[in-house]
């Protein structure tokens, strides 16, 4: 089955100076997946998706997310996706209500679609109790579960979700999931990076980046059966440990 | 324009919302302008003198008694001797010391003068220099008071030949300091706050991620800083409107000229402070670096804007900064319209210079954003 495919990565680098944190990483995203990107702390996973997301300027190579180009279209790739980071990056000043205001109006919504967006996400959420509360007040959980329907008010293609669940609890994270997984089955392609083998589990399929470059690609399946292992933290393990 | 709204509706919610920054923004800088307008005085007051003298005679009575009706001095106990009276200016008791010699009256009348000695701490150069002034005019005016009535006692008739100035002082005729101060002080407060708040405003958001966040989003660089700036440059206006009220009603300082002339001024002047405040959050990580860089450029600029030492003394290198001082057209500028009612066409020269300024802080500033790296 041919599918089509909605990141296209090819020969991408990444250098600062001297230090090429990225090396010409080659690889596909299709449409609908949930695309686990892995790999040690410092592998360069987050630069990586920099580039993806059009807010670092790649060294070399080519990328197009959605269909554009990363160096000359960054600002159609900007329209078409959506991000969450890892540092949690709503206004903690502003109430939850004004945070998805402010968010849908800067992605151009109308007054009335930012209205409806907000009954939504509080509904789904079951956040109506604190709509009026400053976001900084409320737990870690909530805040992430937040930002990612705040990453998708604008309906993006693709979302880029840069280890979301860092820090919440196993019961938030299991939530967090079922949420990751209503999306894709809406068709919106999930590219994740997280330090969760079990997450690993969840995924379509994963890469496991080591050093700048891209290791092992495959799903979750396939890959214990490459590496002989049964869980996805054998396959991490055994990968790290080969290349030191 | 739609996302530059929903930006300025952010940042007035989130500046509205800080309790913290609030009295900061609106108490602070007015406290500041209540406080500086009536501390910053050049006008040198109840000097200490003391004298010491050895005449005892009628003349030296009237002389002392000259400098106890002046509202400047409040003349202490005089020494019995010269070394006593060094010993307290030693110690900081006395500021002026004036030492009448024997003979002072019989040398006055005889040969229609005498020498006074006049002993100055200078420590402070400047007020020294005032202190010297007021003693002279006082001394002088004692002086011609006693050839008049020396040439009285001789039944001369005919008065001697007497120059004297009268001076004139145009556009604050009292020399009333605050006068002169209060619009310079206004315009250094909303400078300093304006600059403060873009500088690290921008800053505030990089540290927390957000500004991250906002870079992943299709918002344009111009749409961004245009939202970001707007709410500051209103509250420099409001700001500025207050200190106006002020400084007519509090501190009854006259405003001659058109104020419309003072609102078209600071809101260009206000554009190039807050373009400057982007242009250090651009080149700073974190708010700390910021504040700093700020304080740099600020104190710089309030000691050679003319505020506090005149331009026309400074050397000539120093001069040739004050030209790139914003704060120097803004001080000149109101110190015109308010003291001198000066027009239009007076302030035409400071308007043009003011508004390259802020077309080139404001395109420096758009072009040093980053949304990518």
């Amino acid at each position: 089955m041919e599918r089509e495919k909605i990141i296209e990565v090819k020969d991408l680098t990444k250098s600062f100076g001297d230090f090429t944190a990225v090396k010409s990483i080659t690889f596909d995203v299709y449409k609908g997946e949930i695309f686990g990107f892995l790999g040690a702390n410092g592998a360069g996973k987050t630069t990586a998706m920099k580039m993806l997301i059009g807010i670092s300027t790649p060294t070399s190579g080519s990328a197009t997310v959605g269909g554009f180009n990363v160096f000359t279209q960054a600002d159609l790739v900007k329209r078409n996706i959506g991000y969450m980071s890892q540092k949690f990056s709503m206004y903690d000043d502003l109430t939850i209500k004004e945070n998805i205001t402010f968010f849908g109006g800067i992605y151009g919504l109308s007054r009335k679609q930012i209205k409806e967006k907000i009954k939504q996400v509080l509904v789904e959420l079951d956040l109506e109790q604190v709509a009026n509360n400053l976001v900084g007040s409320l737990p870690l959980g909530w805040k992430q579960k937040l930002a990612f329907s705040v990453a998708l008010l604008h309906e993006p293609k693709i979302v880029f979700l840069d280890e979301p669940t860092g820090g919440v609890d196993p019961i938030t994270r299991r939530q967090f999931w079922e949420l990751i997984y209503a999306e894709a089955n809406k068709g919106t392609t999930i590219f994740v990076t997280t330090h969760y083998m079990d997450e690993a589990e969840y995924c379509n399929r994963v890469s496991i980046m080591v050093d700048g470059t891209i290791e092992a690609l495959d799903t979750p399946k396939n890959l214990k059966e490459q590496f002989n292992v049964d869980s996805m933290n054998a396959v991490f393990l055994k990968l790290a440990r080969n290349i030191e | 324009m739609r996302t530059i709204l929903f930006i300025i509706q952010k940042e007035f919610k989130q500046i509205m919302r800080n309790k913290g920054m609030l009295p900061i923004i609106f108490v602070l800088p007015l406290l500041q302008l209540l406080i500086l307008s009536n501390a910053a005085t050049f006008e040198v007051k109840n000097i200490q003198l003391s004298y010491v003298d050895y005449d005892k005679s009628t003349s030296s009575k009237e002389l002392v008694d000259k400098f106890r009706a002046s509202s400047y001095f409040a003349v202490l106990e005089s020494f019995p001797s010269k070394k006593l009276a060094d010993e307290a200016m030693e110690k900081g008791k006395v500021e002026v010391v004036l030492e009448i010699p024997l003979h002072f009256e019989k040398n006055l009348i005889k040969d229609k003068k005498a020498d006074l000695a006049v002993y100055i701490n200078a420590i402070d150069g400047a007020k020294a220099g005032v202190e010297n002034v007021y003693v002279n005019q006082i001394v002088g005016q004692f002086n011609q008071n006693i050839m008049l009535k020396a040439f009285q006692q001789q039944g001369q008739m005919a008065r001697p030949m007497q120059v004297t100035t009268i001076p004139s002082f145009w556009y604050n005729n009292t020399l009333n300091y605050k006068t002169y101060m209060v619009p310079g002080i206004l315009v250094l407060l909303i400078t300093m706050l304006t600059l403060f708040l873009s500088g690290m405003n921008i800053v505030r958001e990089k540290e927390m991620g957000t500004l991250e966040q906002i870079n992943v989003t299709p918002i344009k660089k111009h749409q961004f800083i245009i939202g970001k700036l707007f709410p500051f440059w209103v509250l420099g206006m409001v700001i500025m409107t207050i200190g106006l009220l002020i400084s007519k009603f509090v501190f009854a300082v006259p405003l001659i000229g058109n104020i419309g002339l003072i609102y078209l001024f600071s809101s260009v002047y206000l554009l190039v402070i807050l373009g400057m405040g982007l242009l250090i959050s651009n080149y700073t990580d974190t708010q700390q670096q910021a504040m700093f860089i700020a304080w740099f450029f600020v104190v710089i600029f309030i000691l050679m804007s003319g505020l506090f030492t005149p331009i026309e003394s400074m050397p000539k290198w120093a001069q040739n900064i004050t030209l790139f001082n914003p704060i120097r057209y803004f001080v000149e500028v109101i110190r015109m319209v308010m003291l001198k009612g000066s027009g239009f066409k007076d302030i035409y020269f400071q308007l043009i210079i003011i508004s390259l300024y802020a077309v080139l802080m404001n395109g420096l500033a758009v072009l040093s954003y980053k949304k990518t790296n």
